[in-house]
């Protein structure tokens, strides 16, 4: 069993009792606890089924390499599956279960799989389930679903709260090992800005856990010492249970700091995101250890004999009474003189080593264990736990020799330096023959704008395997780091450890060496998955050849983990399959982020109502205020229809628009794109992006124009008003002003940069509002102030002066067909300005009019709306605009794509005014269908509706259209499909429904 | 080839599975063939198939420069539909979408398409316009489509907030038949298939130059040398641009990086694929469990296929306001593919300036889906010279004549 020992565990408070549950169990732990450390203290080995064959599956690992250990955790809106139990640390009142189990983790009925696991070899779902054809979605698919995932779904809102973080710095040191620390402090001396990050709650990372002596102090005195220095310094930003997520190009590099996960609804962000901008990152971060490939490896109590000794040195805690220790190197020594120090029993070392010397396995004879050279565990005795290994020769068949009753397997396969953050943004590896190890190359590092590298990489990730090294390694990096974000490197020494020589470990891929088929079912390469050292020789035999390809047959390294435990040893057996070498059968790619980070630390701040930023005109309040139903339009709501009580949506539009016919009505035109066109080119500027002529407007006159993108077709409209000799003022779509803006930018930076031209806009700066209907003048008149008569400002001329004591701007142009005056006034004067036409306005019956009002009435008049009569692939002749086309000019925007043969085929579907035989309202969208099929079997069709209202002033349905030869053919009846396949009859007419002298708006 | 069953999987588990033949073969390279098929990924294996298939052509090399099915087969978000506005497009992903219907049978291998149905969320008044028309569209394409109802909406997919305060959901176009399939296994199936007809597929082969005399292609040069051919069909996209510039020719394409991200593996929290323009983002969920989830292309020109952080914040942000859920679920892996775009981001299938070479690319962000369709056409162009009825419209010709196939206002964002 495990069990908290007495005497050991360096990070765990015992004088901070910590109760949590598991499955409902009640339990305790301390205080620096992990979940992991304190689920064991309490015997709890078997934590959870794997993910195919729902086998017993126990905590594997120390860190965040754990696949195994993963629980729900958390109750209701902080519910959160696939927690994994090594990165938790304890608290008070933490609540979690096991998962992917049913009825329970004991007694699970999806453990058939693993019995007939035999008929589920990798890629079996491939070649199977393929009849009946209707079975694969509603019988095998459902099943294989339900089989598959881990932990459940979240059903509640999250309560809690995210955020990001900025930060520019000279060198980012990623891993608060003692060769991070030491890379800080080099780099840091130079008076670079330093920032450290550690993903775990403690700096030192192994070197206390492996009894490292630095400068002559133990390793606790010397990361305590490095830390306070640190601390000290003012250009060092220190970071615990912050993680190096994700590498990126340009130095951008991502951190997740997991701020309160510990301490839930304490009001802090739950994790924070920073976003960092380094010159310099130092990739510190470690390395971990590999399973060894034995059969009945992944049964619980199988460890890592790194993770037992950190258990035993960092927590107090146990695995087993009896540990057998596998290794194929030295350092898994330090496993068993660690136990055999702390009272627990070592009955053997199994080294697959056929010579074993040197000071740890000498120390450990020393000890009394037993070493055994050139052997191999056989097989694992045991189901839900550890209960004995049989022991065979490493270069056998597996040959029982004798059995070993123990309760838990440490097993040391060497390690893997982390190079996840190196490899991100494009590191290179190599191939280590001593180490039998991937580490990173630093003549093909990650490389910045300039060509020069930009992540240097230092310790036992940079395959620096002994103390000295290390520390050697992090000081070089820091010094180098700091010089290339332009310090001067300190002349400070790297500090010294005692060393402790070690022999050369011997790369063992598969326990015994000629282990038969039956073993190598029974031989675990990834836990979480399920996959077998024989899925992967099955994927090579199968073709399945690229390292790519096994891992998305077999799914190895698929899992949670991403093959943090399983992938070298995989490809490893993939390459001996092949009969190739290892660096030539190459690593899977490593993407971000290093670890799994939550989705809502991605998001931040951004949910609920700051989900996107909000654009507010300076009348919204009110208009939010009067009955308004919103629309999205951009960034903006705007109110579709004003309802007064009782009102349905419908009922409110028609009564806005017979209002505004007859009487009078305000539009919020504040969204409508504003942007000044200025600078002695910009007469120039204006004629290439308007189809119009605008260089020859008259100041104080405005211009209806239309701008087409490079292809020809019709992007935006609006009026453009000439305010001074060389000054434009365009107004755009609402949907379109940043759009416009960009792409005037866009041709000014990059065609035209040397034209004298400044565009700015300005749509925040001014409200305004369009005072629309007959008796839009006498309002005006009645507040008093310029003169709005025909007489001094005529229809599409506009004039600056005082109403009703504002500053204004009134344009006299008219969406509606209606006497019509927009008037600007500075954005602050807005609400006020608004309030004062309101009053003024009461007895000429004003009434506030929304966007679907404003649509129709444009609709009555046939005046076109950018997205519905244009939709990407409409030019303006389409649309009988040739009129805004101007013949004088040169060049502009579009022409030389208008001139292309498809776009000049008289054949093009052209725009007309429809009306249905029995007044009803044509479908939105609706194809105009003629008779036939296409080559493709799809239905000839000769037009479509691209806009249709009920028209409340005809009192009839009305519609826009774009038909084939369409002008040509008014007064023909065609036929509009609907999607049940029933067809409505329309006739061609001409767009203007209302008024079709224009005499309402020039008066 | 053996055939694949339950009965083979039973009959090889009593020997330890030591009975598997291999999938496709690993040739080497003959002096010619009759065809030469640059790139294997699942559009030119797809290609390869139906020159077999429905042409009887089988004297075929497939080259692929890295491991096949490697390129955007491989990395995309598996989402099959075929809800296209206009015709071209309707009628050549309907006429992939089918031949999804029935791909595990002819291949005999399950590529596990699973039709459990697409939405397009409307979010904004001119997003309904949009639906409905498409609604229009495809009744009288033959694409079975229909526009919901919040209601409905909230019933097929239960843990969507269709009440979010700033784009609360207002309906939706709906495809039933619509859905996924196992991506990996579409590019295997085909190259089994292929392999098993006799054609030669040849990977970690790498095409440096494209020969031609007076005019007609006669074939290529490559890591593995010389190989002549009589017809060359390149499909490779995102790098389709560099072929043709050793054919000596241009496309009117780009090449950007589209990002994607899984999250950990769940249990079975939604059946359906859901697509959500307005707020940029879309998702659906594996049958491993991960919820799959795509976003934006970069708005720079790359070759990386790296992941990049500014798009996926966006994405990810949408899906936090559209399925609440996925606040507390963790981010696994991103990453991305380079897809080629052409103007009108509708595919190019075309002829080219030298004869008897074709190029099949501009899939831009929505290739999956196609493949079998694109296949098919492809074949067919090849095969007769001449494009039939589903490519007829997608020569490289109408961006000289103005003649756009334009999605892009029924697919705001990438698809």
């Amino acid at each position: 069993m495990s069990t908290r020992l007495s005497n050991t565990g360096r990070l765990v408070n015992r004088s901070a009792v910590k109760n949590f549950t598991f499955n409902g169990k009640k339990m305790q732990g301390y205080e620096g606890d992990t979940l992991a450390s304190a689920l064991l203290a309490n015997d709890q080995m078997l934590v959870g089924r794997s993910f195919k064959y729902h086998r017993p599956r126990g905590i594997v690992a120390s860190g965040g390499e754990e696949p195994n250990a993963l629980v729900n955790m958390g109750e209701g809106a902080r519910f959160e599956p696939n927690q994994r139990t090594t990165t938790t640390e304890l608290f008070d009142g933490l609540t979690c279960t096991s998962q992917n189990h049913w009825p329970s983790l004991e007694f699970d009925v999806g453990v058939a799989n693993n019995y007939v696991a035999r008929f589920l070899p990798a890629g079996f779902y491939y070649k199977t389930f393929m009849a009946p054809r209707a079975a694969w979605k509603h019988v095998f698919e459902p099943i294989i679903r339900q089989s598959a995932g881990l932990g459940k779904a979240p059903k509640e809102m999250d309560v809690d709260r995210y955020e990001h973080f900025y930060a520019f710095e000279d060198v980012v040191v990623v891993g608060g090992g003692i060769a991070g620390l030491q890379a800080a402090k080099a780099a840091a001396d130079s008076g670079a800005q330093v920032m450290l990050m550690e993903q775990t709650t403690d700096w030192g990372g192994r070197a206390p856990v492996d009894g490292a002596v630095i400068d002559g102090k133990p390793a606790d005195q010397w990361i305590d010492e490095t830390v306070a220095a640190l601390e000290a310094m003012e250009n060092v930003t220190l970071r615990t249970r912050m993680m190096g997520a994700g590498v990126y190009d340009h130095g951008y590099i991502t951190g997740y700091e997991r701020v309160a996960d510990h301490t839930p609804g304490d009001g802090r962000p739950r994790h924070r995101l920073w976003r960092i901008r380094a010159k310099q990152i130092v990739t510190a971060t470690g390395a971990i250890e590999r399973p060894l490939s034995f059969a009945g490896n992944d049964i619980p109590g199988v460890m890592l004999a790194s993770a037992v000794r950190d258990y035993v040195v960092n927590y107090g805690v146990s695995i087993g009474e009896k540990t057998v220790v596998v290794t194929n190197n030295d350092d898994g020594y330090r496993t068993a003189i660690a136990l055999v120090e702390a009272g627990l029993q070592v009955p053997m070392v199994v080294d697959a080593r056929s010579e074993v010397e040197g000071e740890l396995p000498n120390k450990a004879r020393d000890l009394g264990i037993r070493v055994e050279a050139g052997k191999a565990i056989g097989k694992v005795k045991g189901g839900k736990r550890v209960t004995g290994v049989g022991i065979c020769l490493q270069n056998g068949e597996g040959g029982a020799l004798e059995e070993v009753k123990c309760d838990a397997v440490a097993m040391a396969g060497g390690w893997s330096p982390v190079v996840h953050l190196w490899s991100h943004c494009g590191g290179k590896l190599i191939w280590d023959e001593t180490q039998a190890h991937f580490r990173p190359d630093a003549n093909r590092a990650p490389t910045g704008a300039n060509g020069e590298a930009f992540v240097l990489t230092a310790g036992i990730a940079n395959g620096d395997m002994g103390t000295t090294e290390a520390l050697a390694s992090g000081d070089a990096a820091g010094k180098a780091a700091a010089k290339a974000a332009g310090h001067k490197a300190s002349r400070k020494a790297a500090p010294k450890a005692d060393v402790v020589a070690e022999n050369a470990m011997a790369p063992v891929w598969i326990m015994p060496q000629n282990a038969g088929p039956d073993l190598r079912m029974k031989m675990w390469l990834d836990y979480q998955n399920d996959v077998k050292v024989s899925d992967v020789q099955l994927a090579a035999r199968e073709g399945y050849e690229s390292v790519e390809h096994t891992k998305r047959y077999t799914t190895l390294g698929m899992a949670t983990d991403q093959g943090k435990l399983s992938n070298i040893n995989g490809l490893a057996i993939l390459a001996d399959s092949l009969n190739a070498e290892i660096p030539q059968v190459g690593t899977t790619t490593f993407r971000p982020p290093y670890t799994p980070i939550s989705m809502a630390s991605i998001a931040g701040e951004a949910r609920g109502e700051i989900f996107q930023p909000l654009r507010k005109t300076p009348m919204h309040d009110w208009i939010e205020n009067n009955g308004a139903h919103f629309e999205p339009v951009g960034h903006w709501r705007r109110p579709y229809a004003y309802l007064q009580d009782g009102e349905t949506v419908e009922e409110a539009v028609k009564r806005e628009v017979k209002n505004t016919r007859r009487k009078l009505g305000l539009l919020d035109a504040s969204t409508l794109g504003k942007i000044i066109v200025k600078g002695p080119d910009a007469g120039k500027f204006m004629d290439m992006m308007y189809t119009n002529m605008m260089s020859t407007l008259k100041v104080g006159k405005c211009r209806y124009g239309l701008m087409c993108n490079e292809n020809g077709f019709l992007s935006d409209d609006g009026v453009v008003a000439r305010m001074d000799e060389d000054t434009w003022l365009c107004h755009t779509t609402s949907g379109g002003a940043d759009r416009i803006h960009g792409w005037m930018e866009e041709w000014l930076q990059t065609e035209w940069w040397d034209w004298d031209v400044y565009v700015a806009n300005v749509t925040e700066q001014y409200a305004q509002v369009a005072v629309v209907g007959p008796n839009a003048r006498k309002v005006l008149e009645k507040l008093g102030g310029m003169d709005v008569t025909k007489g001094s400002l005529p229809f599409m001329e506009w004039a600056e002066g005082q109403i009703g004591g504002f500053d204004t701007r009134v344009f006299r142009i008219s969406f509606s067909g209606e006497l019509s005056y927009e008037i600007a006034v500075p954005a602050s004067q807005g609400r006020a300005f608004w309030d004062a036409l309101m009053e003024a306005g009461e007895e000429f019956g004003v009434q506030p009019y929304g966007t679907e009002c404003l649509h129709i009435m444009r609709a009555e008049k046939g005046f076109i709306m950018i997205g519905d009569e244009t939709d990407g692939t409409i030019i303006p002749q389409d649309l009988g605009l040739n009129w805004a086309i101007s013949k004088k000019k040169e060049d502009f925007l579009g022409k030389r794509a208008q001139e292309r043969t498809f776009m000049t085929n008289p054949d093009r579907w052209k725009l007309v005014g429809l009306e249905t035989l029995d007044g009803s309202v044509l479908p939105d969208g609706a194809y105009a269908i003629k008779e036939g099929d296409n080559d493709n079997g799809q239905r000839n069709m000769e037009g479509r509706v691209t806009s249709t209202y009920h028209s409340p002033t005809l009192g009839r349905g009305i519609a826009m259209g774009i038909i084939h030869n369409g002008p040509d053919r008014m007064g023909e009846v065609i036929e509009f499909g609907k999607v049940d396949g029933t067809m409505v009859k329309a006739k061609i007419v001409d767009q203007v429904f209302f008024d079709k002298n224009g005499e309402k708006q020039d008066v | 080839m053996r055939r694949y069953s339950a009965f083979a999987i039973a009959r090889e588990a009593a020997r330890y599975h030591q009975g598997w033949e291999r999938a496709w073969a690993a040739p080497e390279p003959k002096k010619k063939y009759d065809v030469i098929i640059v790139g294997a990924g699942g559009h030119g294996l797809a290609t390869a198939f139906y020159l077999g298939k429905n042409f009887g052509i089988t004297n075929v090399a497939i080259i692929e420069k890295g491991w096949l099915g490697g390129g955007n087969t491989g990395r995309n978000t598996t989402i099959i539909r075929s809800n296209y506005l206009q015709d071209p497009s309707a009628a050549i992903y309907e006429k992939a979408r089918s031949l999804y219907e029935t791909m595990s049978q002819d291949l005999n291998y399950n590529v596990m398409f699973s039709p459990r149905g697409v939405m397009m969320l409307a979010q904004t008044e001119s997003e309904i316009r949009g639906y409905q028309r498409t609604a229009h569209a495809n009744a009288y394409q033959g694409v079975s489509t229909e526009f919901i109802s919040p209601q409905r909406v909230k019933e097929l997919c239960p843990i969507m907030n269709i009440d979010g305060p700033r784009y609360p959901v207002l309906g939706a176009l709906w495809q039933p038949r619509g859905g996924t399939a196992r991506h990996d296994a579409v590019a295997w199936g085909y190259a089994r298939a292929c392999s098993d007809m006799g054609m030669d597929i040849i990977q970690k082969c790498e095409v440096t130059g494209v020969r031609s005399e007076g005019g007609k292609v006669v074939g290529v040069d490559t890591s593995k040398g010389a190989i002549d051919c009589n017809k060359l069909a390149v499909v490779v996209a995102g790098h389709s641009s560099d072929l043709a510039q050793m054919a000596g020719f241009r496309l009117p394409m780009e090449s950007v990086a589209l990002q994607a991200l899984v999250s950990e593996p769940i249990k079975p929290c939604m059946d359906v694929v859901v697509m959500a323009n307005t707020v940029h983002g879309y998702m659906s969920q594996s049958d491993k469990g991960e919820m799959v989830i795509g976003g934006g292309t970069d708005a720079f020109n790359n070759y990386t296929q790296r992941g990049s952080f500014h798009h996926i914040e966006e994405t990810v942000r949408a899906l936090v306001e559209t399925f609440p859920m996925v606040s507390r679920l963790k981010m696994l892996r991103q990453w991305g593919g380079i897809v080629d775009v052409t103007g009108d981001r509708s595919p190019i299938i075309t002829k080219t300036p030298v004869q008897n070479m074709f190029i099949n690319a501009g899939w831009g962000t929505g290739g999956f889906k196609a493949i079998p369709g694109s296949g098919w056409a492809m074949a067919e162009l090849v095969a007769k010279g001449e494009p039939g009825p589903l490519s007829a419209e997608f020569g490289m010709n109408r961006f000289i004549e103005g003649r756009f196939i334009d999605e892009s206002v029924a697919a705001g964002v990438a698809h």
